[in-house]
């Protein structure tokens, strides 16, 4: 255990350089931020990550954000198990209807001021789902989405990218670390 | 004791591929679900039409079979009152289409949690009125000093959703019982009104961790029920992409489980390996899962000699790492306190349920499609199938640390020596209908598609994971344990709730 300690101690980190935030996306929270001001207060942002209905493909790129590559907490993003302790709902999938009472409850359940990012195509209303019975689809038919970062799924840098741009345009907070 | 002779006394159905299908009298689908209750055989899987009902089962030391049955006055006997690892399929059944299970041991709704607006959508997809979600009646638990924690369906983590009611008395869990179905998106339905490329993506999204697997299968159910045959270099390159995925997934939850005993350390090394391989899968096939990348007829993406060369880099980089994560597991006696003889689960119940990958395996069913029920590349070479007795988390850690080990050892050798060849080819039209029917070893165990082709259309089609029949099995295994040992008894099933609301 010691020598792996160590190890770690002296060997380069793994962690990749800060992104550029998405271009799109800091337009995007621009246009929310316009439409209903309220700016998120401090340095940094807690996230509820919510799984409306995804094939859990965007689960797996939202999780490789804590891992040592993409260490999300450095910009002061982290992971809240409630939604009570949340400033930003993650939301993915296609909204199956058997979600659909839990996403609201949850929405319901985080404080003003909140913001929601649709993660993923399904989440944009443009996945494969689109017209099932099972399938209400885009997360704005269920709760006001501020930004929408697409993919199937999309890559941990874009995920980085479109929160890091939420990061300087909604929590005022810019070149860092 | 077997089940063929009762299927084969049926009718036989034509242009079903590669096992053979019969319809046949409700006389014999009693019997197969008495043989199945005698331990004779493993339920494959048990699906439902408007007008008859399926079952794949495979006899012990039979090929598989798959039996039909029509349904009179939407209803048809159980196969779940006699052979429990039925009870759930047949609930799905019921609810998509409508039908009933005459003596049923479990009526209550499955997937169908009021919210559609509609009943039966596959069958006749009558307006119903929308529901409590809340109202569903969970199985009564009665004793001095229980108590209930209800979770879900929304969970602390980055996970999906299911609701876990356990019954507790003190710590310990007394019984627990999901509630799944959550994130149904009706797979079934969309792929069985699609054309057939449509369909491979839409089947392909069934478990985005399993999606190399599920499009595997979706691919060699077409091709079979067609009689496409896939080129060389497209079946090596099949392989590559499924064992890729295969590591890349047990890194993740070697790492997963570590963190939940609060061995943070091991999960951050397993991270890195994780995001190692997916790099390596980007680079050689221009996608981090490899979605849709294995297509009806081969593949949809070559490698270069510089992709192949990525993934050898790769497999240089991590194996002598991994080599060293698993030191450390196995040196450190307070992460092993709490993952050996924690979530033990029988080998009875496993061989009943047909538990497959990590689950059956490391309670001693030493199953895997890729051997047993051999398809290409697995067929004719020889690779380790790791199976240990212990039946606990910590067996089901070290089955997939030698998956890892025997994966990485066959991906050597495909990458080595990658035959030459177009990559794809072509699926072309039949003028009858054509069924066809697969089973390929995803990560988590086997993973089976059968489907009905018309021309270019798919008609029917029936996807179900290997979650199916492990599921039931987490409430077996937490059954005795602590309620804080729950996170580390269910990652180490990883059962996939997506793949199995479906």
């Amino acid at each position: 255990m010691r020598t792996l300690l160590l190890k770690s101690l002296f060997a380069a980190p793994v962690t990749i350089e800060r992104p550029s935030p998405d271009q799109a996306a800091l337009e995007e929270v621009g246009r929310a931020l316009e439409q209903r001001a309220r700016r998120l207060f401090g340095r940094s942002i807690t996230i509820r990550e919510v799984d409306a209905g995804s094939c859990n493909g965007c689960e797996l790129e939202i999780h490789a954000l804590n891992n040592a590559v993409y260490d999300v907490e450095r910009f002061g993003i982290k992971f809240a198990a409630s939604p009570r302790h949340a400033d930003v709902l993650l939301v993915t999938g296609p909204v199956t209807k058997n979600m659909k009472i839990a996403l609201e409850r949850t929405y319901a359940a985080a404080p003003d001021p909140k913001w929601v990012v649709a993660v993923g195509d399904c989440a944009a209303g443009c996945g494969v789902f689109e017209g099932s019975y099972a399938v209400v689809g885009a997360v704005e038919n269920v709760v006001p989405v501020d930004l929408h970062i697409r993919g199937c799924p999309p890559k941990p840098i874009d995920l980085l990218r479109g929160l890091i741009a939420l990061m300087e345009k909604a929590v005022g907070r810019q070149g860092f670390p | 004791m077997a089940l063929l002779p009762h299927i084969a006394s049926g009718t036989p159905v034509a242009h079903h591929a590669p096992w053979p299908r019969f319809i046949v009298s409700e006389a014999a689908w009693n019997a197969v679900g008495l043989a199945l209750g005698r331990g004779e055989g493993d339920l494959l899987s048990l699906w439902a039409e408007n007008d008859a009902v399926h079952m794949a089962v495979r006899g012990l030391g039979e090929t598989p079979a798959v039996a039909s049955l029509p349904v009179v006055a939407d209803a048809f006997p159980s196969i779940g009152r006699r052979h429990a690892p039925a009870i759930r399929l047949e609930r799905a059944a019921c609810d998509l289409f409508g039908l009933s299970a005459s003596y049923a041991p479990d009526t209550r709704r499955w997937l169908d949690h009021d919210q559609w607006g509609v009943r039966a959508p596959l069958g006749r997809g009558t307006p119903a009125p929308l529901g409590d979600p809340v109202d569903y009646e969970f199985r009564t638990v009665t004793g001095d000093g229980l108590h209930q924690i209800p979770v879900g369906p929304v969970h602390a983590g980055i996970i999906e959703p299911g609701h876990f009611r356990f019954t507790a008395n003190g710590e310990t869990v007394a019984r627990l019982e999901a509630r799944l179905g959550y994130v149904h998106k009706g797979i079934d339905r969309l792929a069985g009104e699609s054309d057939i490329a449509t369909a491979a993506r839409i089947v392909a999204r069934a478990s985005g961790d399993s999606t190399v697997a599920a499009s595997f299968a979706f691919a060699r159910a077409v091709e079979a029920a067609l009689g496409v045959e896939v080129p060389i270099r497209a079946r090596v390159l099949r392989g590559v992409m499924a064992e890729l995925e295969r590591i890349a997934n047990h890194f993740g939850d070697i790492g997963a489980i570590c963190n939940d005993a609060a061995f943070t350390l091991l999960h951050a090394y397993c991270g890195i390996l994780r995001e190692r391989v997916l790099a390596a899968c980007d680079h050689a096939f221009g996608h981090r899962l490899m979605m849709d990348c294995v297509v009806p007829g081969g593949v949809a993406r070559d490698i270069d000699s510089d992709g192949a060369n990525a993934i050898v880099r790769m497999l240089d980089e991590v194996a002598p790492q991994f080599d060293e994560i698993v030191r450390y597991y196995d040196d450190t006696p307070s992460l092993l306190e709490r993952t050996r003889t924690t979530g033990f689960v029988s080998l009875e119940l496993v061989r009943r349920f047909a538990a497959g990958g990590h689950v059956g395996r490391a309670s001693g069913r030493n199953f895997d499609t890729r051997r047993d029920l051999a398809y290409p590349p697995y067929e004719g070479i020889a690779f380790e199938v790791p199976s240990l007795e212990a039946g606990d988390v910590d067996a089901r850690v070290w089955v997939r640390i030698h998956e890892v080990r025997a994966s990485i050892k066959l991906l050597r050798a495909w990458l080595a020596a990658l035959p030459e060849g177009p990559i794809a080819a072509a699926v072309l039209p039949r003028a009858e209908l054509r069924e066809g029917v697969a089973m390929v070893e995803a990560f988590r165990g086997d993973f089976l598609v059968w489907l009905r082709v018309a021309g270019e259309r798919i008609e029917r089609c029936h996807v179900r994971d290997a979650s199916w029949f492990q599921w039931p099995l987490l409430e077996a295994a937490i059954e005795g344990n602590i309620v804080a040992d729950f996170p580390l008894c269910n990652k180490s099933f990883n059962c996939s709730y997506s793949g199995h609301d479906i």
